[in-house]
């Protein structure tokens, strides 16, 4: 099973197809790899990119809100680290 | 996409199905239809609640038109009307409207045939008459620009707006650009994506038309449930990943694909335009499919993460499971694993063979729904209480 989908070639965020556990590698759809840099439950957003505060996270090609901090690639992305975009 | 096969219509319209459906203008009449169709098992009994007992015009509205449309819909080849004789939604009007259609329309109502039994014996012999009538009606070739496609999710979870609804959105696409026409409704999972939806509009009325559609169902969903309209993101949905009401909706929306949204019709009511259409109508699974089938959809591509079984009783609906274990616990009533299909093949390529399972449906071949008789009772939208 694939690690992880990424819907739109414009989106920062993947979504994690299993539980990935902080650590682990992630190998994305085009060979590269990435490090879970927190524990990832299955369904939930990884950032592919590193997205600085304020920073639109994008899913689906669009806005679905903005960084609250500095996120890191590798990083779970969820409510904790997003606020809704102005 | 190619064409299909299908039962051409007097007006032009192509069934995938080549039904008798028995319509009752009034829930009064179900027994009736129920007699008839206990006695020729081939027909399509579309019982419901309503016809009667309704002061708001809006609702009456809903209803005829839902009743009128699932009668004009293409896989009715023919129609009786069973009507009780004096209800609101008139039996002879509506069988009248169904009729426009040029294919066979009969009605009677019940306080005129000598009550249930002598109505049954009637009912029983029109029905029969009609499936002699439709039966030599044979598939024909028919052009892409016939097919109108329902889009439906329900039961939804976290891996829905990532596997399955994107797979319907790649054949959504594959219609829309090859002529055909697709229906995305369910206005409350529009909610928080207006403005990406507005930018999609073919021109600025059609912009306006669904700012004014999903506004309002902001406006209701927070009227209707107060502190907590923000459980429209649902608790269930947080924890399975979603963080933003943005993100949910366009899990939703992301079934009708990129193509440019030609128009916005009413609840039930059959598009004037092809291509990408949006429907008003609430998220409700049983009342959006009665009016997705009352708009003409042939087809219905059904995405579900919890696992509802429900199909609709004159429209094959294709069952689409977003993840495995669903697949496998369900698959009495699941047509298609998403998460197996996107696991090894790009979304272009699980979309081509969604693609081809329409086309079969379309030309016959049976959904695990239509396997199961889950064809249930029709509920049409309804505004207001009745009295």
């Amino acid at each position: 099973m694939a690690d992880v989908i990424i819907i739109n070639e414009a989106d920062n965020v993947a979504v994690v197809m299993r539980d990935v556990a902080a650590g682990r590698a992630i190998e994305l759809p085009g060979g590269e790899s990435l490090t879970a840099l927190a524990d990832l439950p299955a369904g939930h957003k990884v950032a592919i990119t590193a997205i600085g505060e304020g920073g639109a996270i994008v899913k689906y090609g669009e806005s679905i809100g903005e960084a609250a901090e500095d996120i890191a690639a590798g990083d779970w992305v969820h409510t904790h680290n997003i606020k809704p975009a102005k | 996409m190619n064409g299909f096969r299908g039962y051409e219509r007097p007006d032009g319209t192509v069934g995938a199905r080549n039904y008798v459906a028995i319509i009752p203008s009034v829930a009064c009449a179900n027994g009736v239809v129920s007699a008839i169709a206990r006695e020729v098992p081939e027909t399509i009994p579309l019982y419901h609640g309503h016809g009667c007992g309704r002061g708001a015009a809006r609702d009456l509205e809903l209803h005829f038109r839902a009743l009128a449309g699932l009668g004009k819909n293409p896989n009715v080849g023919a129609a009786l009307v069973v009507g009780l004789g004096c209800e609101v939604i008139k039996a002879d009007f509506l069988a009248g409207v169904i009729a426009e259609t040029g294919k066979p329309v009969e009605v009677f109502e019940i306080q005129s045939e000598g009550g249930s039994r002598s109505a049954a014996r009637k009912g029983g012999k029109i029905a029969r008459k009609m499936l002699a009538l439709i039966e030599h009606v044979e598939r024909k070739e028919a052009d892409v620009e016939r097919l109108i496609l329902g889009l439906k999710c329900g039961g939804s979870d976290s891996l829905s707006g990532v596997t399955a609804n994107p797979m319907v959105g790649e054949v959504t696409d594959r219609v829309v650009a090859a002529g055909g026409t697709a229906i995305l409704t369910e206005n409350t999972e529009m909610i928080g994506t207006s403005h990406i939806l507005e930018r999609r509009a073919c021109c600025p009325d059609v912009a306006a038309r669904v700012k004014e559609m999903v506004g309002t169902a902001d406006r209701l969903t927070r009227d209707i449930m107060g502190p907590l309209a923000s459980l429209v993101i649902a608790p269930g949905n947080m924890e399975g990943g979603m963080s933003s009401i943005q993100e949910k909706s366009l899990g939703c929306i992301a079934k009708a694909g990129t193509s440019k949204i030609m128009e916005v019709v009413d609840y039930a009511e059959a598009p004037s335009e092809k291509g990408l259409i949006l429907m008003d109508g609430p998220g409700y699974d049983i009342e959006s499919m009665t009016g997705l089938a009352a708009a003409g959809t042939q087809v219905m591509l059904f995405t579900t993460g919890r696992g509802n079984p429900i199909g609709y009783p004159i429209v094959p609906v294709i069952k689409i499971a977003s993840n495995t274990r669903l697949y496998r616990a369900m698959e009495d009533d699941m047509d298609v694993d998403a998460q197996a299909s996107l696991d090894c093949r790009t979304l272009e390529e699980a979309g081509e063979e969604l693609e081809r399972l329409v086309l079969s449906v379309l030309e016959g071949e049976q959904t695990k729904a239509e396997l199961n008789r889950q064809d249930g009772i029709i509920c049409p939208y309804t505004t207001s209480p009745s009295f």
